[in-house]
């Protein structure tokens, strides 16, 4: 399933609200969770991570992974907490608008 | 970094990091950093998937497929991502100790208010100075005149001597132009012996002289100068002999018509003839700004190119226009072949020999090197600015060492603190601009407002925008430049040195006191250098004062009593008319004398070519003399020195011989070593030599007097302007209303508005000198205040920084006078080292600005002496104070405060 735009975003501050974690710990972290049905391409996932970087939601650090290799470890910074929880309702009550108008039956069905 | 829970606790260490070092990652390891963790994440995606049972094949073109683009193309986009990332969030992290670094200066600088202030205060005024220079010289140099493309504007001397007989040329010459197709578009010129208050206006039974430029009829479509209200002159007024029209500048229209919007064909009475007024021009249109500088003119009438108006000779002072991509160069080459066909063509006629130069050059070409001469002046100034705010600036920082080895223990790296004392100054200093600006507008305006000043262009100088950008670009310098010392001095700072150390007695770094010392001679030196470059100009404005003139000014009122044009037309009449007003004139009480004349000193500029009778030259190279026509009586009316011969008499009339006074010049010149009493002249006819009288200098005081001649108005008929010459005791202003009153039988509209005395003449000629004499004192005092102020602060300081040393030696026995004396020899070694340097740069200076002296030599050892005791003078007065506070120190506080 093809992410709506800027979903991308929030779906990355979520994971990482559960702590810091490198590039591929966050897309196997998405996968789980959303059984496979999430399709995000790798490339476009370390993209969206700079770019949160970049706009100070997240901060960076050098580290070792479990398997022993040099990798770049995200974590949430103050803003970008506070933006996660905003986002996050955001797209919950736009969620909820959808839901509720897709599943409203109509008279003759 | 290993540590893995370092790493991820690193929340308080990052903030360090941003609080204190900028990130300094270059592109090739940001690069290298987003290759590394591409890599990663595929291996890790690998392990993953191995570990989930796929071969290590599958797995590496599983991961491979997720990743979403081939690899080359993935690693690119990551790479630029990363480089993207870091960019932004350096300019953030510079922004935002930006924002700190000027929060920390604007909270460091309110707790020290004195500082800031004189600091401000220093600052304001160098800018203020320098940009009003600045508006000037961009007023006068770089903007355009206002006149459309004025570019491509020519000034066509006929000739190259500064009488303006010999820069103006005659009207078949502007003809011959006209009708050959040459580089010119056209060529348009004015009446250039126009006088001003020549035209006299008689309105609701009140008269005032006006100043009229008679103007050929393209005049003003050739500048592309367009009336706001009515027209240009027509063909057909701008013929004939006589003509009826007039177009009147703005200010003319404002004053005294109240802007009436519908004045367009109204009449008005000129001169005792109607005339329809048909236009108004501008209020950008400023004739007397770009020609006549000092000059108000109030309305324009055509200047027909008639047989009639040819025979008077060279008139028209013309100006060019060039064709598209035509040059000077050119014109000038096409000029040299077709002159002397245009010569030729009239052999009874002058001669047409042009010298073209741009109108730009042709306006200013008297005041470009006192341009040039004003901008080094306040360069020197602001360097003296800057000098003093280094010193300001270093002694600070040496009494903030302790907070700085605070800041940098704390992890503030020197890049920072450095970029920290840069902030401070360059906030100063734009702090200084703000109040620069206000001195600066302040400054322009008074300048443009500067009417009686003869220099061109004035009423032009204001703030715009190259001036303002100036400011920001001087004042970005000036907070680099004497904020580089003191940061300079800090980044040498050692840490653990200024922490131990405890604060007041500390010993001063040898660098530090060495860089002040320097700043503080320099500045001295400077200071001299602009000292004696205003002395030497204000010692030739005295002698051009008290040298030059040899007239006395000192109560001599002059105005103009110019009868109706029936008076003038015959002879008879007219001697009769001048003879009644000047017994009329000398009845009243109070007056002394009285004369009349054509022209007073220093302005009008008309010229003949003269010889001395049975010479024989080529007709072209007679000399050239300025004449004066006037009445008997003139040498003493105006104060004038007769050195040889008699004064004009009554007797000088059309029944007798025809005579002429002249100058010791025209004597020199036309009868070299003999006496020229006796002698005769050709003039406008042979006259005889009755009287010899010291040069007046009819051009200006500053240029050579020249040949001069005076003619007795009952000896000629060409009598233009009658100016009444009255030596009195009685204030002018009073004076002029009785010669009114007493004139009212036979003059009845003597005009009340150009009432001159001779001193104002004599001020307006010099006002350009004066001008620029005044101007550059003030900046050689202000750099006299700030080296007082340097030398102060220098040794003072020293002074707080010996107290222990003074404290012992005045235990030990030391008198007062003793600790007085050394302080005071401190200082004046101080200023002798900045007085020989400032010796030898006021040297070149001096050299720089001969051509601005008169009657000084640029060695002229008065200035020097007086420039050596004044500076010396200021180091003692600079010194004492501090001298006297050290002689009172109590040792015993002394050794305490340790």
């Amino acid at each position: 399933m093809a992410l709506l735009k800027g979903t991308l975003d929030v779906l990355v501050l979520k994971t990482l609200s559960w702590g810091p974690m490198h590039g591929f710990e966050i897309t196997a972290w998405l996968e789980q969770r959303s059984s496979g049905r999430l399709d995000v391409t790798d490339a476009a996932l370390i993209q969206a991570l700079h770019r949160l970087e970049a706009r100070g939601l997240l901060s960076a650090e050098w580290g070792e992974s479990k398997n022993g290799r040099r990798a770049r470890y995200y974590k949430l910074t103050s803003t970008g907490k506070a933006h996660l929880r905003i986002e996050t309702a955001a797209l919950m009550d736009y969620v909820g608008a959808l839901t509720t108008v897709l599943t409203t039956r109509s008279a003759h069905e | 970094m290993s540590d893995e829970s370092s790493t991820r606790a690193g929340g308080i260490r990052e903030g360090v990091r941003r609080l204190f070092r900028a990130p300094l990652h270059t592109t090739d390891r940001v690069a290298a950093d987003a290759n590394d963790e591409l890599r990663t994440f595929l291996d890790e995606r690998i392990d993953h998937l191995v570990a989930r049972g796929m071969s290590p094949a599958e797995a590496r073109a599983e991961a491979l497929r997720r990743m979403g683009a081939p690899l080359g193309d993935a690693r690119e986009m990551i790479r630029d991502s990363a480089v993207a990332r870091e960019r932004t969030i350096r300019t953030r992290q510079w922004l935002e100790e930006l924002e700190q670094d000027v929060r920390y200066a604007v909270r460091t600088l309110g707790r020290d208010r004195a500082f800031t202030i004189s600091a401000l205060a220093i600052i304001a005024l160098g800018i203020g100075a320098s940009a009003t220079v600045f508006s000037v010289a961009n007023a006068l140099l770089v903007r355009p005149l206002p006149f459309r493309d004025p570019d491509a504007l020519v000034w066509v001397a006929n000739g190259t001597h500064e009488g303006l007989s010999d820069q103006t040329a005659q009207v078949n010459h502007i003809q011959a132009l006209h009708e050959v197709k040459t580089s010119f578009a056209d060529v348009a010129g004015y009446f250039a012996f126009y006088g001003p208050g020549d035209a006299s206006l008689v309105r609701n039974g009140d008269a005032i002289r006006l100043t009229d430029i008679p103007v050929t009829q393209n005049f003003f479509s050739m500048l592309g100068v367009q009336p706001v209200l009515g027209r240009s002159f027509t063909p057909e007024e701008s013929s004939g002999d006589v003509t009826n029209v007039v177009i009147l500048s703005y200010s003319l229209w404002q004053r005294e018509f109240a802007s009436d919007p519908s004045i367009v064909g109204t009449s008005i009475t000129l001169n005792g003839s109607p005339q329809t007024i048909v236009g108004v021009l501008p209020s950008n249109f400023d004739f007397g700004s770009v020609f006549a500088p000092g000059t108000r003119v109030d309305l324009f009438s055509p200047f027909p190119l008639t047989e009639r108006n040819d025979q008077q000779g060279n008139t028209l002072a013309l100006i060019g226009r060039l064709r598209p991509g035509a040059t000077i160069d050119g014109a000038t080459a096409e000029l040299a072949v077709l002159a002397p066909r245009i010569t030729a063509a009239h052999p009874d006629r002058n001669a047409f020999s042009p010298h073209l130069s741009s109108m730009r050059a042709h306006v200013v070409r008297q005041i470009h090197s006192a341009l040039v001469m004003l901008a080094f002046a306040v360069g020197a100034v602001m360097l003296i600015v800057c000098a003093n705010l280094s010193n300001l600036l270093l002694v600070r920082a040496t009494a903030r060492r302790k907070e700085m080895a605070i800041r940098a223990a704390l992890g503030a790296g020197r890049r920072r603190l450095v970029r920290q004392m840069l902030t401070e100054s360059v906030l100063l200093s734009a702090g200084g601009a703000a109040v620069g600006l206000v001195l600066a507008l302040v400054g322009t305006r008074a300048i443009s407002r500067l009417q009686s000043v003869n220099l061109p262009m004035l009423s032009d100088v204001r703030i715009d925008s190259a001036a303002l950008a100036f400011i920001i670009a001087l004042a970005t310098l000036a907070g680099l430049l004497f904020g580089m010392a003191p940061a300079l001095q800090l980044s040498e700072l050692a840490v653990h040195d200024a922490l131990k150390a405890s604060g007041r007695g500390s010993t001063e770094n040898r660098g530090g006191r060495r860089m002040r010392t320097a700043l503080v001679v320099s500045e001295i030196a400077l200071a001299c250098a602009l000292l004696v470059g205003s002395g030497l100009l204000v010692r030739s404005f005295l002698k051009l004062l008290d040298v030059a003139l040899s007239f006395r000014p000192e109560m001599v009122t002059a105005l103009r009593i110019d009868p109706d044009n029936d008076v003038l037309a015959s002879q008879a009449r007219f001697a009769s008319y001048v003879d009644e007003a000047l017994r009329l004139t000398k009845a009243i009480p109070g007056v002394q004398a009285a004369a009349i004349t054509d022209g007073l000193p220093l302005g009008k500029n008309r010229t003949w070519g003269v010889k001395a009778d049975g010479e024989t030259r080529k007709d072209m190279n007679n000399p050239v003399a300025y004449i004066r026509l006037s009445s008997d009586g003139l040498v003493g009316a105006m104060g004038m020195q007769l050195v040889a011969g008699r004064d004009l008499a009554a007797t000088d009339d059309s029944a007798h011989e025809r005579v002429v006074m002249i100058n010791e010049t025209m004597a020199h010149t036309l009868w070299p070593g003999q006496d020229p009493i006796g002698k005769v002249a050709m003039i406008d006819t042979a006259r005889r030599v009755v009287g010899v009288v010291r040069d007046v200098h009819h051009l200006s005081l500053d240029q050579a007097a020249g040949l001069e001649l005076y003619i007795p108005y009952r000896q000629i008929m060409d009598y233009p302007i009658v100016e009444l010459v009255v030596r009195s005791t009685v204030p002018s202003t009073t004076l002029a209303k009785s010669i009114r009153a007493a004139l009212a039988p036979i003059a009845p509209n003597v005009a009340l508005n150009q009432v001159q005395t001779l001193g104002d003449v004599v001020d307006r000629s010099v006002s350009p000198r004066r001008f620029f004499t005044l101007l550059l004192s003030g900046f050689a005092a202000f750099a006299l205040a700030l080296a007082l102020f340097g030398i102060y602060g220098v040794v003072s300081y020293t002074v707080a920084h010996q107290q222990q040393e003074i404290g012992v030696r005045m235990a030990l026995g030391a008198s007062q006078r003793t600790v007085q004396r050394k302080i005071l020899r401190d200082t004046l070694e101080l200023a002798i080292v900045g007085i020989v340097v400032g010796t030898a740069a006021s040297w070149i200076v001096a050299r720089l600005i001969r051509s601005q002296l008169f009657g000084v030599s640029s060695t002229d050892p008065a200035t020097f002496v007086a420039m050596i005791v004044i500076v010396t003078a200021v180091a003692l007065v600079s010194g004492y104070l501090p001298a006297r506070r050290a002689s009172r120190i109590d040792p015993t506080v002394a050794f305490r405060s340790s």
